[in-house]
């Protein structure tokens, strides 16, 4: 009796679907990625039950961390490069067109405008090495109002409605820093803000 | 190289064949790259949006505008305390009230909040923050705010009795 041979299958099998598959996945995690960005400062939100979500475009954020330093982030370049001419002007602080550029591109700051110009001429390695020391926010010396009035303006103009004010803060942040904050907007008139926090799934009240 | 110096090889008289080239090619490589993007791109993408509680503070009064008074029926004030401390008491801080330790968690402060909606459903919450406090007891307490569905709240300033209030308490 002759042997019964196995028949021998070929050991590659067709990768198609799954390469297929694996590109389709690709491409849609290419379009919808927002990389995160590099921030000078780290700040762990606090979580709450609010699902409302924050706006694309057009905020304006103000991040406290938990040493209370404050910084100041928006995404628009153009407002960014309006609002550093604007303050810098008000503080006799000129910037040129390089440091300008370098502005626009960094993710946030927390430093007083007079520091600043020396903080742009560092290479980025250097700069992630500088302890910011916080946008100064007391009432003698408060840079803070001026930046958010400076992008402010700067926003409308550029895109005709005002940005959304959100305050980030950590959650480990002292309350005085908070409400000083909130003090300052208060003072420019500007009353309605949002608190950024994590998702937290809402418990069901018992009746 | 290698098929070159085959094909010299074969140099033998009859026809010339097309060398029959497999229509398959090794996608491995290509196959590992999308893989490699895939996984970064999963990896860096942040799907979750920070959500946002929206806050709405008073407009500054102007001198001549009249403002309401508050009954002291009508007012419950929370005290954000140290060590994630709250306290809460029912009335006006000048009548002298009883002041209660409560918590951040499910059955604290959110069923005191629950209790005094169902007595007085005009209710009006003063939420002031010790200096100590941190951020995150304001967050939570203006969550319990959301949860309860408290509509009256407002986030004032400690006065000086408030303080006095808690450290005579002794809780």
């Amino acid at each position: 009796m002759p042997k019964v041979k196995p028949h021998r299958k070929s050991p590659s099998l067709d990768m198609t679907p799954m390469v297929d598959l694996a590109f389709l996945l690709v491409t849609f995690f290419m379009l919808t990625a927002t990389p995160t960005e590099d921030t000078a400062v780290l700040v762990d939100t606090p979580s709450s039950v609010s699902d409302k979500k924050l706006p694309e475009t057009g905020v304006l954020t103000l991040a406290i961390d938990k040493e209370g330093r404050v910084f100041f982030s928006t995404e628009a370049q153009q407002v960014k490069i309006k609002a550093l001419e604007t303050v810098g002007a008000k503080y006799g602080v000129n910037f040129s067109q390089a440091q300008k550029r370098t502005f626009s591109l960094l993710p946030d700051f927390g430093l007083p405008v007079q520091k600043l110009g020396q903080y742009l001429n560092l290479s980025s390695e250097e700069r992630k090495q500088v302890k910011q020391e916080g946008i100064p926010t007391d009432s003698l010396n408060n840079q803070l109002a001026e930046w958010v009035i400076a992008s402010r303006s700067a926003n409308i103009a550029q895109t005709g409605k005002a940005p959304y004010i959100a305050i980030k803060g950590d959650g480990q942040a002292d309350v005085p820093t908070v409400k000083n904050v909130i003090k300052i907007l208060q003072e420019k008139n500007l009353n309605r803000f949002y608190l950024i926090t994590d998702l937290e799934i809402q418990p069901v009240a018992s009746k | 190289m290698a098929e070159i110096q085959q094909q010299a090889d074969s140099g033998k008289g009859g026809k010339k064949r097309a060398k029959k080239m497999s229509t398959k090619i090794d996608m491995t490589p290509m196959v590992d790259l999308a893989f490699l993007l895939l996984t970064f791109f999963m990896l860096t993408t942040t799907f979750a949006k920070p959500s946002v509680m929206q806050i709405s503070m008073p407009v500054k009064p102007k001198d001549n505008e009249e403002q309401n008074e508050l009954k002291a029926s009508e007012a419950f004030t929370i005290l954000l305390g140290e060590n994630n401390k709250v306290f809460y008491y029912e009335g006006l801080v000048e009548a002298k009230p009883e002041l209660k330790l409560s918590n951040y968690s499910a059955t604290g402060i959110r069923t005191v909040l629950q209790e005094r909606m169902a007595r007085q459903p005009k209710t009006v919450v003063l939420i002031k923050a010790d200096d100590k406090a941190n951020y995150k007891n304001m967050v939570d307490i203006l969550d319990e705010m959301t949860i309860t569905g408290q509509k009256k709240y407002a986030l004032v300033d400690i006065s000086k009795d408030d303080v006095d209030l808690i450290k005579s308490s002794g809780l």
